[in-house]
């Protein structure tokens, strides 16, 4: 296990996200706001209660994901692909270091921003609206699943892109839609019986649902079936990683 | 035209060397790309621990092709490669920790700091943070006081000035440098030289690849010489010369000749262009150089002769022909 390097790897990662963080965080923390005033203030005051909760203090844990999500995808996609862009990935292959390392350096960085990034979303939330959170333990587990396994998934789009325009693509086309329709800002509860039933095929229905039970014990689908799915997601994610390695995809050739 | 004798065996050319204290043993190793393009073809050499190689080739020869499998970069279609006796493939923690690269394209993180840059590239070849040799390694390649610039911020010659720093920062045994001083200044390229040789007398082995022959003539120990994806040849640098190197004798005459006269027609000559200077080509490892019966049918023809000189190919003139006589 070649430790130095995954720290090397980790550490020069966290520098460019330090070296960048005020754009980092700036960005997120004002869409955050914006989704506030607009859902929890404007809008949501005039909504029912939604599970026993304010209309904007029930957003608070979809909103999260959704940053939390777009910025897993986005740093690990941008941390992998901009090696690769500017040749520096070189000596990242000719290094003694296994495709296993690499991944836990240049994912772990990445879910690690996106970690930081999430509190402060949450900081932010506290502020606008009362925050309530039940379990404290699991609502900080999910969230760091999340980074992990969506970091993981960047990771694959960012080895996967060809070019700038592939790299925005998936996070636009895909993560977006997904988590809006995954039940940030309502409970599938809401939806027809049809609508329900097909919207069970959105994996971020269950990170949703289970990140929201983290805050106020009350879901979707079952704490239990939630986790189960986000270490599904985590599994497909890995094996595909090791199927990229093994090949040398895009990497090595 | 010299006829050269073509090495496509996996023989080094060196009876002496054995494989043994190989410290790079490279057999049949192949390279065809996705696109069909075929880089490599069976090429097979050993490496002697604390030599400098030079591997001299045309533009798209295979030297960075093969340079990339040895490092691990690419992978190879065919054949085996090992480093330190141990394979590039299987063991390539063990291998990749022996090996420095400075690659030839300039590939550096534009807004980082050298200093950051080049303790990164320690870090990842599994080495412990250590700021006292990062700093060594700094001031000899004179980086010491951009250590807090950022890479964007420096001009090429810098830039690749970093590049070798972080090929040595992990303290390499060997050392590959490939097409060091292209677009190079002349500082620069005088204190590379400099900085190889120090490496050497520490017993680090080094390949440079380089269009540069003058480059090969001054510093190296063997030459190997790849067109085509094929070793062409590898050689004692004055081995080399000595054996592929023709000499000339270029004789200035009192009168010019219009034609060479019936009497000398047995030997290899020519006529200078002015008519004042005969040329006489002839090979000075062949044993019997025919110079003695020369000059004495030179006086039996009557001619009177004002100068002689001798000329010896240079390195240059025995690539140049080489890979024209595969063409
Ligand atoms: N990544 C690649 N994909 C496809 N073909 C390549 C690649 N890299 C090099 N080649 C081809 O392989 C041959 C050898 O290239 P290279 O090893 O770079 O030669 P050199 O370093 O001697 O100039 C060339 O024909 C080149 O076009
Ligand atoms: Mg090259």
């Amino acid at each position: 296990m070649n430790i130095h390097a995954i720290k090397a790897i980790y550490l020069f990662e966290m520098s460019r996200t330090f070296r960048t963080l005020l754009q980092s965080v700036v960005s997120p923390v004002l869409s955050t706001s914006l989704y506030f005033v607009v859902f929890g203030a404007a809008i949501g005051s005039r909504f029912a209660e939604v599970e026993g909760v304010s209309y904007g203090t029930f957003i608070v844990p979809g909103l999260i994901m959704l940053t939390v999500l777009t910025q897993s995808v986005s740093n690990a996609s941008f941390g992998i692909y901009f090696p690769r862009f500017i040749g520096t990935i070189q000596e990242i292959l000719s290094a003694p270091i296994s495709s296993i390392e690499i991944v836990v350096g240049y994912v772990g960085a990445a879910a690690t921003k996106s970690f930081i990034i999430g509190i402060i979303i949450l900081l932010t939330a506290n502020l606008f609206v009362p925050l309530r959170i039940d379990h404290p333990v699991w609502m900080l587990g999910f969230l760091v699943l999340t980074c992990i396994s969506f970091s993981l998934f960047g990771f694959i789009i960012g080895v996967w892109a060809q070019n700038f325009e592939q790299l925005q693509l998936v996070p636009l086309l895909v993560i977006t839609p997904l988590v809006f329709l995954g039940g940030s800002f309502y409970s599938i509860n809401m939806l027809p019986p049809l609508w329900q039933n097909i919207t069970l095929f959105n994996p971020v229905v269950y990170l949703i649902s289970g990140f929201r039970w983290s805050f106020f014990s009350e879901g979707d689908v079952s704490v239990e079936l939630s986790l189960a799915m986000v270490a599904l997601f985590l599994a497909v994610c890995l094996g595909t990683i090791m199927w990229i390695f093994k090949t040398g995809y895009r990497i090595r050739n | 035209m010299n006829t050269i004798p073509l090495k496509h065996d996996t023989d080094t050319g060196d009876p002496l060397h054995p494989g043994a204290d190989a410290i790079c043993s490279i057999r049949d190793v192949s390279k065809t790309y996705d696109g069909g393009a075929v880089a490599l073809e069976a090429v097979s050499l050993d490496i002697r621990k604390g030599e400098i190689l030079a591997l001299l080739g045309p533009n798209g020869a295979g030297k960075t092709t093969l340079i990339s499998i040895i490092c691990g970069i690419v992978n190879p279609s065919g054949g085996t490669v090992t480093v330190g006796g141990h394979d590039v493939v299987r063991d390539y923690r063990q291998t990749r920790s022996l090996i420095g690269l400075v690659p030839q394209e300039i590939n550096l993180e534009p807004f980082e700091t050298v200093n950051n840059t080049v303790t990164f590239s320690r870090g990842l070849f599994g080495k412990p943070r250590d700021p006292a040799t990062i700093e060594k390694v700094l001031k000899r390649l004179s980086l010491w006081d951009k250590r807090d610039s950022q890479i964007v911020t420096l001009s090429g010659g810098m830039k690749r000035r970093v590049l070798i720093a972080k090929a040595l920062s992990h303290e390499p045994r060997v050392l590959f440098l490939d097409e060091p001083t292209a677009g190079v200044d002349v500082e620069l390229r005088k204190d590379m030289w400099e900085i190889v040789s120090a490496l050497q007398a520490d017993g680090v082995t080094i390949i440079l690849t380089t269009h540069y022959i003058e480059e090969a003539e001054a510093i190296a120990d063997r030459v190997g010489v790849i067109d085509k994806g094929r070793l062409m040849l590898v050689e004692d640098k004055v081995t080399l010369m000595q054996r592929l190197g023709t000499k000339q004798i270029r004789i200035e005459l009192q009168d010019p000749l219009g034609s060479i006269p019936e009497a000398l027609s047995q030997y290899e000559l020519e006529i200078d262009g002015s008519g004042n200077a005969l040329i006489y080509t002839y090979d000075p490892t062949g044993g019997r150089t025919g110079i003695t019966s020369l000059f004495t049918d030179l006086k039996s023809a009557g001619l009177v002769l004002c100068d002689v000189q001798t000329h010896q190919s240079s390195l240059e003139e025995i690539f140049v022909d080489l890979i024209k006589g595969q063409t």
